[in-house]
């Protein structure tokens, strides 16, 4: 894992559905700055500048680090773009922390934005001929049919992903940063919204947000202010088209916990880790996260959904922040859960803070559930 | 920093024209190309760079994991920019010493879309871009900023095109001739080709470098720096981001016996060696460089392979590799290579 590496600072933008007061550059500006003034630093103290985002076709800007290098301070430094579509967020915050961990910077400042509002997110990201049959289906066409599969698999009744959506937009209510704010969503409520996707109904789904969250890492002998630090770092990709992978529990998925989890010597999940923060876009990938990261028997996830414990006041609280259904500016949403992870254990989540959390995970997604990303943060030193 | 040699490369015959391939397919040969000469079939991290945009389409990258036929699944990342930038991030992923071999490719075909007015897209879409400043209309301004010498340019392209034709993976391109302009300063001849293309490298680090390769070609240092955008805040003549990488790369801590440059417009060739402050002696693009093939994404990690190949096969001792990327040279990545009778100490931070 190489050397320690620690986040100092996090800076996120209030998530809607159109900020149309500011340019890309002056958005993610906004989460820069509010990230090195959380850090007490100021790009002058930057060494490198990393920067993810979803696919270029979002806003219409291609490799878009070209024309944010000076919104960012980043010139007359190195400055990196990732892009591994969905998970990027996290694959981000991963790349960043390995330029600490392998000793070649002692600050760095990651970013991840998407600004939705400038496209259309169903067109952006479907394929077309001659590169693949298009399905004109967006994301939600696409995994619903996964969601069917795990619903036939598991038996989980019909009305799990709605106490899902329910739970997470009540955590969004305590996060001042959170998109979606809908006072007194319930069950009823969910359950009277128009059906998009069988089995996903409109208020299962994730918004479309525009936004952008930053975060500083920092060696150890760089740490100003109050520290989460790194305990494991993992990467995992799968072909897309491998016959026979398990789309509902992907085995990248499976691999990339398991190695985060020896780095960070975690060997129950559900009681080692205090919070985590998951990459749910839809309601149901909830419970079948909790299978794919081991917090419950294979078919049994839906089990921990419906009894509460991933509730804020449950005995392993998920998605605290609301996660990716109250907030989703797609290529920052798997830095926000990065972000988040690290602000349950510097104790800085504000009214969604878990109680003496120690240890969260933080997990994103992409592609068709084949590229995951996560990381361990502690309260404590590796 | 850590020992962290190249141990294998390689590249595709370089096509001026789609042939049908897809990427993947275009990929894929490469790929095992690499595997067979290492004995390698998986490595401890892998990672790649391309662009959606060439395609018209999004998750370009997607698909090249079928190519590599990622199972079980791997630690992998992808990097939207030149495959040598996809090198940068594995070697710094080797730094921290619990693996031993990386897999870097990257991939383009830019022969599917209208490369120039794509270029565009890349400049700031509120200030920049609405005014069609085309890519080869602003590397003109780079040109006339300069303001080379003719015959010196002229020398550049046919000595580019002529070690292409004896290149077997560059495109076949006659002599510079004629004297219209694309835009003025630049020539037709000026400009890199568009070519459809991909590339592979391994890197390996301690023990397994020396048990892969004969001479494995060592990194000796490893930096890159952007500048600012607008292309007003520069001066175009000059290249301080390229000044600055070779520096903190070493460059300049021993002789150069070959510099393989991410030259698409001949000017940009007296602009980089002059920021490398690269010898006398040094021979400048032997594989014709990107003038002579330019597989965009692709091209700046062939300029890293083709500079390696040089070490790997014992007939230069040290050499530098540069890539870039943005408009009018606004990112550049340096990296010195070098055999073990160099000194692989004083490897430089980036």
């Amino acid at each position: 894992m190489g050397n320690r590496c620690a986040v100092i600072g996090v800076g996120q933008t209030r998530y809607t559905t159109k900020r149309r007061d500011v340019s890309i550059a002056g958005l993610v500006r906004e989460a820069a700055i509010r990230a090195l003034d959380d850090a007490g630093l100021t790009f002058a103290d930057i060494d490198a500048v990393v920067i993810g985002k979803a696919p270029d076709l979002f806003e219409g800007v291609m490799m878009p680090e070209a024309y944010l290098a000076d919104a960012l301070g980043a010139a007359g430094k190195p400055m990196m773009r990732v892009h591994t579509a969905g998970s990027v967020g996290g694959s981000t915050a991963l790349v960043g922390a390995s330029l600490v961990q392998g000793g070649v910077h002692d600050r760095v400042l990651v970013v991840a934005f998407e600004k939705q509002s400038e496209s259309n997110a169903t067109w952006a990201l479907s394929t077309h001929l001659p590169f693949g049959a298009s399905l004109v289906v967006g994301a939600g066409g696409y995994f619903a049919p996964h969601i069917r599969e795990y619903m036939r698999r598991s038996g989980a009744p019909d009305h799990i992903g709605a106490l899902v959506a329910v739970k997470d937009r009540r955590n969004a209510l305590k996060n001042p940063y959170a998109h979606l704010r809908i006072p007194g969503i319930d069950r009823a409520m969910v359950e009277s919204t128009p059906m998009l996707w069988e089995p996903i109904r409109y208020l299962e789904t994730c918004p479309s947000s525009d936004g952008a969250c930053a975060i500083v890492l920092s060696s150890e002998k760089a740490v100003t202010g109050t520290p989460a630090w790194i305990h494991g770092t993992a990467m995992r990709s799968e072909p897309l088209m491998r016959a026979g992978r398990d789309t509902v529990s992907p085995r990248a998925g499976k691999d990339c916990a398991a190695d985060v989890y020896r780095q960070a010597g975690i060997s129950d999940p559900r009681r080692d880790i205090d919070v985590a923060e998951v990459y749910v876009p839809f309601s149901w990938y909830e419970p079948m996260w909790l299978e794919n990261l081991g917090f419950a028997p294979e078919n049994e996830g839906w089990k921990l959904t419906e009894a509460g414990c991933t509730a804020l006041d449950g005995d392993i609280p998920w998605n605290a922040s609301g996660g990716v259904l109250s907030s989703n500016p797609i290529g920052a949403s798997g830095l926000i859960r990065f972000a988040e992870a690290a602000l349950q254990v510097r104790g800085m989540a504000g009214e969604h803070q878990v109680d003496g959390a120690a240890t969260a995970l933080g997990h994103a997604y992409g592609g068709g559930a084949q590229f995951f990303a996560m990381w361990i943060v502690g309260s404590e030193k590796p | 920093m850590r020992e962290v040699a190249i141990v294998a490369f390689a590249q595709t015959v370089h096509t001026g024209h789609d042939t049908g391939l897809t990427e993947a397919e275009m990929l894929h040969p490469v790929i095992e190309e690499v595997r067979r000469t290492t004995g390698l079939t998986t490595f401890g991290f892998t990672c790649s760079g391309s662009c959606d945009y060439l395609a018209g389409a999004p998750f370009s990258f997607v698909s090249a994991l079928d190519a590599l036929g990622a199972w079980p699944p791997i630690s992998e990342s992808h990097v939207e920019m030149d495959g040598a930038f996809a090198l940068y991030e594995a070697w710094v992923r080797l730094q921290h010493g619990d693996i031993d071999s990386a897999l870097v490719y990257g991939f383009g075909k830019s022969s599917t879309g209208d490369l120039r007015q794509i270029m565009t897209l890349q400049l700031d879409p509120y200030y920049l871009a609405p005014l069609g400043l085309d890519q080869v209309s602003y590397a003109a301004l780079q040109a006339a900023a300069l303001g080379g010498d003719r015959g010196a340019l002229d020398e550049i392209v046919r000595r580019s095109r002529a070690d292409g034709r004896a290149n077997p993976h560059a495109l076949d391109l006659p002599d510079p001739s004629g004297d219209g302009y694309e835009v003025e300063p630049l020539r037709p001849y000026d400009i890199a080709p568009i070519t459809d293309g991909a590339a592979a490298v391994v890197l390996a680090a301690g023990d397994l470098a020396r048990e892969l390769a004969e001479n494995p070609a060592y990194i000796g240092g490893i930096a890159h720096r952007i500048e600012p955008h607008y292309l007003g805040m520069r001066d175009l003549a000059r290249s301080p981001s390229a000044a600055d990488a070779a520096r903190a790369a070493g460059v300049g801590k021993g002789p150069v016996d070959v510099a393989e440059l991410h030259v698409q417009f001949s000017h940009e060739e007296i602009i980089l060696r002059e920021a490398l402050e690269l010898p006398e002696g040094t021979v400048i693009n032997p594989s014709g460089g990107p003038l002579a093939a330019n597989p965009v994404m692709a091209t700046g990690l062939i300029r890293v392979g083709e500079a390696a190949r040089r070490i790997l096969d014992g007939r230069a001792r040290r050499a530098v590799a540069h890539a870039s990327s943005g408009p009018c040279l606004q990112h550049n990545l340096v990296t010195v290579l070098e055999s073990a009778a160099e000194s692989p100490e004083g490897a430089d931070r980036g």
